[in-house]
């Protein structure tokens, strides 16, 4: 066989290697971040395997993940700015851009259309076409020459993005439903909103403050009604302390009669009444809360913490209100996502280099799969939930 | 006339950081920095935990490269015009109004000392 036709069949095989490969869907896959590294790892949440390990993704501090709406591909949202699109099934970078020089987070508006970024230099939002990553608007944030930082980026209903500005203390709403965006701007808010989320029915945006007690609270049933202030003497009697770490709102953890909120500055969790926004009671926890989640029926709420007290993670039982369990993970234990209906929870260890996989029924440890300073664990189920 | 004034100011600046820079003090441990096998009382594990707290948790504010996220850029460019005192007095203390937190119950005056120095002379993951 001449050396040609030699590459030739070789060439034919590959080409078609893929297309003999197992077919699959994307429902139980899910992207971990190793943060460190710049890469990723592909996970499989039914057999608790690493399918693929993607790299080149630059600087993946504090790196979130949304999903198309066809749960094939995650982007990934870098702190320098990268924007990359990654073919989750093929397991390769489909593109990746640098949209600015510091960013903090993404959000994919209700069509899937839509990728918004928020960035922290140059400070505002910047749209990209889903599929092509090319420029749609790009929205300055800030009050005349002062530029703001852009924080709590999500999706609402009806094509819209709401975020909060950082610097200035607003929340603006940016309609896409027009190719222009069109504003809604919410003055004093309160001071330094650090993070937002957005209720799962998509009808309520909250803002924490760090500069401040409290949260910012906009019902976008009526955004006329304008922005209120909830919670605004939660901390009342009891020192702040340092914060060696933010919270994060994103992840939210509602059920159906309360919400559940890090303080700031306090070792508490916040429940307040979810049907008139008020404080009900403070749940006295291990540390600083970080990431107050609640697994998908409601009945649990996992909580882990800031530096230094970062090893751990507690289980709320959310009908007696009452830690049920206390877990050791590991040093550094940076985030949790629960599979699509709840039954187990990955946890990430950064400094401990794992992930571990726990029954949420049992709350026993079914599995653990080392990783390289493994971060955020985003699965393909937030692809359809609003906020995520 | 305005600029003029930018200019001597900036310039004025730029001599206090020198000064700084060539002050014996900072000179010496400059060196030790530098070539990293001089004794220092610290251990050579606490200094590699010293630089993985410097990157992974001064990071999640100030970006795993210290080039500014929520917090500013601490690279050795922004930090040259900058005194070491004012800059450990921030570590130490903290900076009331923002989230910069005291770190003194954390770490201590040396190891603040050290991280401040390999800030300066910048650090790579």
């Amino acid at each position: 066989m001449s050396r040609i036709t030699r590459y030739l069949s070789l060439a034919v095989i590959y080409t078609l290697l893929p297309a003999c490969a197992t077919v699959r869907g994307t429902g139980d896959l899910g992207v971990v971040i190793e943060r460190a590294t710049g890469s990723i790892q592909i996970v499989d949440t039914t057999q608790h395997q690493l399918l693929k390990q993607v790299k080149g993704l630059g600087d993946l501090s504090h790196a979130t993940v949304v999903y198309s709406r066809d749960e094939r591909y995650a982007y990934v949202f870098g702190r320098d700015g990268g924007l990359t699109k990654i073919d989750i099934l093929a397991g390769r970078i489909d593109k990746r851009i640098i949209q600015s020089g510091n960013s903090i987070g993404g959000a994919i508006s209700q069509d899937g259309k839509l990728v918004a970024v928020s960035n922290y230099k140059p400070g505002g939002v910047k749209v990209f076409d889903s599929k092509t990553l090319e420029l749609v608007a790009d929205i300055p944030a800030g009050v005349g020459e002062q530029r703001s930082k852009v924080v709590g980026l999500v999706d609402a209903p009806g094509q819209r993005f709401v975020f909060s500005l950082y610097d200035t203390g607003e929340i603006w709403i940016a309609d896409m439903s027009n190719k222009k965006p069109e504003i809604t701007r919410y003055k004093d808010i309160g001071r330094l909103p650090y993070d937002g989320l957005i209720t799962p029915d998509g009808r309520y945006y909250i803002a924490g403050l760090f500069g401040e007690d409290g949260l910012a609270l906009l019902d976008l049933w009526h955004p006329e009604k304008g922005v209120k202030r909830i919670l605004s003497n939660y901390g009342r009697g009891s020192k702040k302390m340092p914060v060696y770490k933010m919270p994060h709102l994103e992840g939210w953890a509602m059920t159906d009669d309360y919400a559940f909120l890090p303080a700031v500055g306090r070792n508490e969790v916040l429940v307040v009444n979810r049907r008139n926004w008020e404080h009900v009671t403070s749940i006295p926890v291990h540390g600083q809360p970080v990431f107050v989640m609640a697994r998908p029926d409601g009945r649990q709420v996992w909580v882990n913490f800031a530096f230094p007290r970062n090893d751990t993670v507690q289980v709320i039982d959310t009908e007696p209100l009452k830690i049920i369990e206390t877990l050791k993970p590991g040093k550094a234990v940076l985030h949790m996502e629960f599979t699509p209906r709840g039954e187990q929870v990955w946890v990430s260890a950064r400094d401990a280099g794992k992930v571990t996989v726990y029954d949420t029924a049992t709350l026993k440890v079914i599995a653990t799969l080392p990783m390289e300073k493994p971060s955020g664990i985003f699965f393909t189920s937030r692809a359809h939930r609003i906020g995520l | 006339m305005v600029r003029r004034w930018q200019s001597i100011i900036s310039q004025l600046f730029l001599i206090t950081g020198m000064a700084v820079l060539y002050n014996p003090v900072y000179a010496k441990d400059n060196q030790i920095d530098a070539s990293n096998n001089q004794p220092t009382s610290l251990s050579e594990q606490r200094r590699a935990e010293l630089k993985d707290l410097l990157l992974q948790d001064c990071g999640s504010c100030h970006g795993m490269t210290l080039k500014g996220g929520l917090g500013p850029a601490l690279t050795p460019d922004v930090l040259h015009n900058k005194s070491r005192q004012m800059i450990t007095v921030t570590i130490t203390e903290g900076r009331p109004g923002t989230p910069m937190p005291p770190w003194k119950t954390i770490l201590s005056e040396q190891e603040i000392h050290w991280l401040v120095e390999t800030l300066y002379s910048g650090v790579t993951p």
